[in-house]
């Protein structure tokens, strides 16, 4: 086991050296270039050098007159030794902006997946232990539709209905006009308000992938020749179910969900972009249009790391949960 | 069309004589049927029902076995099922274990009947629950049930694991720790701890090799008169079958065509359909001619099953009055039924 996961940890920063070596070639050959929207502003100041010689000397400055390989092999020297500069877009360092903005992204990460296993679990095994009934049409179908909603259509839609028509909550942002004026307890109940739509567009179009995920993996088990043998037994219905059939659905479950955790943190950059949540999905789209190269470059490595360790998370948990897989 | 819509649902329920209760069967099947729905077309309506038990009749004396034989997808296994009610409703007919009819019993009475009426399976593979410790598998049920003081539980589960060759150390492991002829055991313990009368082994010793299916049958009899124990024995082993069991039954497409007991059906078998299929038992001889019976053509669909006798499509004896009446089942000598129109006197 131990040897299975250092094998696997080195393995992934192979993997991950080829990930960001992408990244940074991408991001370098992006037509939004921080340093000619800075030249821009620069040369219409009055008495100002020209267009040009600004471009040379910012990009000299900020080291993009290298090539895309030497640029990135610096760029790497000091991702290695955590140093993650500063961001260009907000003029503060890398790190200080990620422990900003994170927060309130895993906030809202964390009550969705919660939210998320609250409804799809349970919605999955009624669903299947009813195969082919109206119930289970019922839910299978909005699984489907949740699962088929585009997130930017079906935030619009919320914040049509509910900002408004109905006027419940604001459209967008993370706290209200008035409220610097709150008490505490006002400041978190007006946070939770602003948060209540986003979490709603996220739990509902990821609801529907882990409730068919549920109901896929119960069913197959349910026609399993040992439920056969559980009923043959004399157990009542409710231990086949649950007991039995249940326990043997955690398995796969447990590895997705587990493999998802890292997730938590990687935020979400359109429901966040659409509320104008302060996120870090929202802080990263800021960065990538303005070409905010050290920004982005930290946030998609720290995405690719996240990815890497969900795997490295659903194996291991794999292991644990199901006797039959011994990692060797 | 219109007449299958009529049926649908299954035959009407009057279509049998009621049997009255015999204390010496252990279980008597009386025009047992089991229909499968098809589901096609746009709405997934039922277009069709496959007669997987079409009209099985026979009792079972206590302390006997009885095999049933028959070829690969010709009922046995549906008819087991049906018989412990373990594959949803029957769709017509009687069964009575104990003089019960276990149709009409409340799910907590038929839960509370199943200790009696245990079931192995033939896949020792699939048919243990992979997350259990072997010991859980074996004693779940007779915790449920309460069958035994919780002072002697352990003392108990040892000492039925005991009887089927598994060691006690072997309570804390899991399924896959073991060879199929050791799972075939732990499955055969997990009937046996709920102290069982009936017992449905569902081809049992297909799925292992050959030196072992010698060992589990051998056990089997043992338990057999330890606990004395009725059999039901499904396979399509034919010498396996010889050797285990005191009555047989030959089954076609979802009918029972022949039964009686071993002896007779071995040595003078009367159908058809059995003379062919004894006809293909290997004879351990390699000069020994052999008189195979080739029957002609592949098994109808049971969704569709020809009119009459079932088996006239293939039957070499084949008149015109097969093709139109169905046979009933008779008794040609003392203990010996067939089903076919050739032994009508």
């Amino acid at each position: 086991m131990k040897n299975y996961v250092i094998k696997r940890i080195i393995f992934s920063i192979f993997i991950l050296f080829f990930v960001t070596l992408i990244i940074y070639t991408l991001i370098r050959c992006l037509p939004a270039s921080y340093v000619e929207t800075m030249a821009m502003q620069l040369s219409t100041k009055p008495g100002a050098k020209p267009y040009e010689e600004w471009v040379a000397q910012l990009n000299a400055s900020y080291g993009l007159d290298q090539p895309i390989l030497v640029g990135y092999f610096r760029w790497l020297a000091d991702f290695a030794q955590g140093r993650f500069g500063d961001s260009w877009r907000f003029t503060v360092p890398v790190i200080q902006k990620f422990k900003e903005v994170i927060g309130v992204s895993f906030v809202m990460g964390a009550i969705s997946l919660v939210l998320e296993l609250v409804i799809a679990i349970p919605l999955g095994v009624i669903a299947a232990t009813k195969q082919y009934s109206k119930t289970d049409y019922a839910i299978s179908a909005s699984a489907l539709v949740g699962i088929s909603l585009p997130t930017f259509f079906f935030a619009t839609i919320l914040k049509l209905i509910f900002s408004v028509k109905l006027g419940w909550f604001d459209t967008h942002g993370l706290v209200g006009r008035n409220y610097a004026q709150l008490d505490a307890m006002g400041k978190f109940l007006d946070q939770a308000r602003h948060l209540v739509l986003p979490i709603a567009t996220l739990t509902i179009v990821s609801v529907g992938s882990l409730m068919r995920y549920t109901r896929t993996n119960m069913l197959e088990v349910l026609n399993a020749d040992y439920i056969r043998t559980a009923r043959a037994k004399g157990l009542s219905e409710g231990k086949v179910i649950y007991h039995h059939a249940f326990r043997n659905t955690l398995i796969p479950l447990v590895t997705i969900v587990g493999g998802s955790l890292p997730g938590l943190f990687s935020g979400a950059l359109i429901t966040e972009t659409l509320f104008a949540i302060p996120g870090i999905g929202y802080t990263s789209y800021q960065a990538m249009t303005a070409g905010d190269i050290p920004f982005a470059m930290f946030y998609l490595s720290f995405l690719a790391v996240l990815t890497l360790a969900g795997n490295l998370i659903s194996d291991i948990l794999y292991a644990v949960v199901d006797p039959r897989v011994r990692l060797s | 069309m219109s007449l299958r819509k009529e049926t649908a649902g299954g035959a009407a329920k009057e279509d049998y004589t009621p049997v009255t209760y015999d204390p010496q069967y252990i279980l008597m099947v009386n025009n047992l049927k089991k229909y499968f729905p098809v589901k096609g077309g746009m709405m997934s309506q039922t277009v069709g029902h496959v007669k997987a038990v079409d009209g099985v009749t026979f009792n079972l004396k206590r302390g006997t076995t009885m095999g049933l034989v028959g070829e690969s997808g010709c009922g046995k296994t549906t008819t087991g099922r049906t018989i412990l009610r373990l594959s949803g409703e029957k769709t017509g007919g009687q069964v009575l274990f104990n003089g019960k009819e276990i149709y009409d019993l409340s799910n907590k009475e038929m839960r509370a009947m199943r200790p009696k009426m245990q079931i192995i399976f033939q896949d020792p593979f699939s048919s243990l629950s992979p997350r259990l410790p072997v010991g859980e598998i074996i004693g779940e049920a007779v915790r449920e049930h309460n069958l035994v003081p919780k002072a002697e539980f352990n003392d108990y589960i040892d000492k039925v694991m005991d009887n089927c060759g598994l060691q006690p150390f072997h309570k804390e492991r899991y399924p896959h720790e073991f060879s199929g002829g050791q799972r075939q055991r732990i499955c055969i313990a997990r009937a046996l701890a709920l102290n069982p009368e009936f017992v449905v082994c569902d081809e049992p010793v297909s799925a292992l090799d050959v030196s072992i299916q010698a060992q589990i049958i051998n056990l089997l009899k043992d338990l057999q008169e330890q606990y004395s124990l009725t059999y039901l024995f499904i396979s399509h082993d034919l010498s396996v079958v010889e050797h285990i069991s005191d009555t047989v039954g030959v089954m076609y497409l979802g009918n029972l065509v022949e039964y009686g007991k071993t002896a007779d059906i071995f040595r003078n078998p009367l159908h058809p359909y059995t003379k062919a299929l004894f006809s293909a038992i290997p004879i351990p001889d390699p000069n020994a001619k052999m008189n195979r019976i080739v029957l002609e053509g592949s098994i109808p669909s049971p969704a569709n099953p020809p009119s009459g006798c079932k088996f006239h499509t293939r039957c070499a004896n084949c008149t015109k009055r097969c093709q139109e009446e169905a046979p009933v089942q008779r008794e040609v000598e003392p203990g010996h039924y067939v089903v076919c129109h050739l032994y009508d006197k």
